[in-house]
């Protein structure tokens, strides 16, 4: 037994660790309720495809809410029309990935032309206009969103509008995307991401096809993005203008940075945080977003591994201590 | 219905014949867009070339210079009495010195301390900084906006004959070329200009000179900011002064940015000031694409020159 869990990576066994009280949280709603779980479960994987291309690959999106917004009003618009005439839930989720994906194609092509901080200003940019066209194509509600969007039943059998089901449905595609996530990173494709973060000239001398490559990360971070996004539309039964805005791109990173670049469960941790905080400042408007900022001050300035990389670091430290041994950077590696 | 056969033809009318007047008004519109297009594309400009980074609160400095321009002027007296009233042109001397002094302040402490590191970082602290100042705005007044109305000298207009131009607009089409005039002529053909592209070059074999660099950084970045707030005031007698005045405006100064380059002063005006009557010209002849047409011309550059049309890359 023993030898079977030091096989498994230290990522992977702190979400098995995790699986058994996830899996008991609805039978205690009083100690934490499911949609709240579920809410941070979207944003958890919102951020962890958001951290594929940040902390991964180093390239810096401003443009993730037009993923995740236009997923979830994909998934909404199919639901609300078809969902009564049992439209399967699992193509509209997978329809919200596709337009996901298709505008992480159109965004990505562009923007990799480019390098560092204009990548960044040209991902602003794109995303500037699928908000607006998210205002004047009359589906999608405009200002007022959509609402009421019907949950379906999964493969024709299981009812999601049972808050309960819907819940073990969104941990288990969590976790499966936990774990392509895992699997992505770690795979041949993931290293040369890494080497392309890390040193781009060395990669390109090497033969890797940097522009494919980036694209193929854009398209990926999109893809899971929009798989939120549609995840989040079922969760909440609503798709709203605020999710193509610039404020949900600024989430994201905020969260991912956060938590810390680059580590496998910096994402959740942030996710975690900033939801919370979000539910019990909800009515204070502009102090939020003040809150938010310094945030992002105080990480920039004093932590700029995040929480769960400064853990990290912490341990390495220790760990270097009492063996003697060189510190080495393990920071993408460890959980 | 005979009345609705009527306004089709209005309709067509208005179309394919636009009358001059409302082609110039909108030129009008678009060139005044431009002008503050190029005035913060070109500070952008400046605070990149020296400190390499990428200034994403200068949509809020701006916003500030706007909203202290406001407050000296009906906030002011209330508090203090009416001989406390800051009128425009003492505000658009004193907003760009203060919101420049804030600037210096932010670099000293904080922006300083992340030049050895990768890009991102100087881009995300700014963007906090933006953040709270936005925040803190919204708390205070809300989002929606206040109104300021153009100083005595310059209210009313003059008739050109083919239009009528409201002066405060065409003091600020001149005031905004002459800024981004001086501020060329500083950079391009003084010698102080010359240290300062020097140090875009090459700062430690500038440093190695005897020039002190970080001071230059520091002015640089409050220079950068303070021209953000010279836009700021000019234009809360034409925009709405409210918290996200200046957000907005940065998405598609961002876009220009783009397409003009940050290797040059020159570039920046021009590409601002081109887009700006685009923009114009399009809400003339097609105005739901008013909106992204800067963006859409963004996508054409990336595509056919990824570089920019000024922009060399390194």
């Amino acid at each position: 037994m023993k030898s079977l869990l030091t096989h498994i990576p230290m990522p992977v066994r702190i979400l098995l660790a995790l699986l058994l009280p996830a899996l008991l949280v609805p039978a205690f709603p009083e100690i934490a309720y499911p949609v709240f779980i579920m809410k941070v479960l979207c944003y958890a994987l919102f951020a962890l495809a958001f951290n594929l291309l940040i902390g991964f690959t180093g390239l810096v999106s401003f443009g993730h809410a037009a993923f995740f917004g236009w997923a979830g009003y994909t998934t909404g618009i199919l639901m609300i029309r078809f969902g009564a005439a049992g439209f399967p839930v699992e193509l509209a989720i997978l329809a919200g990935m596709a337009v996901a994906t298709a505008i992480g194609w159109l965004i990505g092509t562009l923007a990799i032309r480019r390098t560092g901080i204009y990548f960044a200003m040209i991902t602003l940019a794109l995303s500037q206009v699928a908000y607006f066209l998210a205002v004047q194509i009359p589906w999608t509600g405009g200002e007022d969103g959509m609402q009421g969007i019907p949950r379906g039943k999964l493969l024709g059998l299981v009812d999601l509008s049972v808050d309960n089901n819907m819940y073990y449905f969104t941990l288990a595609v969590f976790v499966a995307a936990f774990l392509a996530i895992h699997r992505i990173v770690h795979s041949p494709f993931g290293q040369a991401l890494k080497a392309l973060r890390d040193n781009a000239p060395r990669a390109v001398s090497l033969g890797y096809d940097t522009d494919r490559c980036k694209l193929y990360a854009f398209m990926l971070s999109a893809a899971l993005a929009g798989l939120a996004g549609s995840l989040k539309a079922l969760v909440l039964q609503l798709s709203a203008l605020n999710d193509v805005m610039l404020s949900t791109s600024t989430e994201v990173l905020l969260m991912t940075l956060l938590g810390g670049l680059g580590t496998s469960w910096g994402p959740v941790v942030g996710s975690t945080l900033v939801v919370s905080l979000q539910n019990h400042l909800a009515a204070l408007g502009g102090v939020v977003t003040v809150l938010i900022g310094l945030t992002f001050i105080v990480c920039v300035s004093f932590f700029r591994r995040g929480l769960v990389g400064e853990w990290q670091a912490l341990l390495q430290r220790r760990d270097a201590q009492q063996h003697h041994v060189p510190v080495h950077d393990r920071t993408a590696n460890s959980p | 219905m005979p009345g609705g056969g009527r306004r089709a033809t209005d309709e067509t009318h208005i179309m394919f014949d636009i009358p001059m007047q409302s082609l110039l008004a909108q030129l009008l519109v678009g060139l005044i867009n431009g002008c503050f297009y190029a005035m913060l594309s070109m500070g952008l400009a400046i605070i990149f070339g020296l400190l390499n980074i990428i200034n994403f609160a200068h949509g809020a400095q701006f916003m500030v210079a706007a909203f202290l321009a406001w407050m000296g002027f009906s906030q002011l007296p209330l508090l203090l009495g009416p001989e406390f009233k800051i009128n425009f042109w003492a505000a658009l001397v004193l907003a760009p010195l203060i919101v420049g002094g804030l600037g210096v302040l932010l670099e000293k402490t904080l922006l300083k301390r992340l030049y050895h590191l990768d890009h991102l970082y100087g881009l995300l602290l700014t963007f906090g900084v933006s953040l709270v100042l936005e925040g803190v705005f919204r708390h205070f007044y809300g989002i929606s906006g206040a109104s300021y109305d153009p100083p005595a000298l310059l209210q009313g207009g003059i008739d050109l004959g083919f239009m009528y131009l409201p002066l405060y607009r065409g003091f600020v089409v001149v005031a905004s070329i002459l800024i981004c005039g001086c501020t060329w002529f500083l950079f391009e053909k003084t010698r102080l200009g010359a240290l300062l592209r020097a140090g875009t070059e090459n700062p430690k074999l500038l440093q190695a000179f005897g020039v002190n660099i970080p001071l230059m950084i520091t002015l640089t970045y409050g220079f950068g900011v303070g021209l953000a707030g010279i836009a700021g005031v000019l234009a809360t007698p034409i925009m709405q002064v409210n918290p996200l005045m200046g957000a907005n405006l940065l998405n598609i100064v961002f876009a220009v940015v783009v397409i003009g380059g940050l290797g040059s002063i020159l570039g920046a005006v021009v590409s601002g000031l081109a887009l700006g009557l685009l923009e114009g010209l399009t809400k003339v002849f097609y105005p739901e694409a008013s909106t992204v047409v800067v963006f859409v011309i963004m996508a054409v550059v990336l595509l056919t020159r990824p570089a920019g049309l000024f922009g060399k890359e390194h």
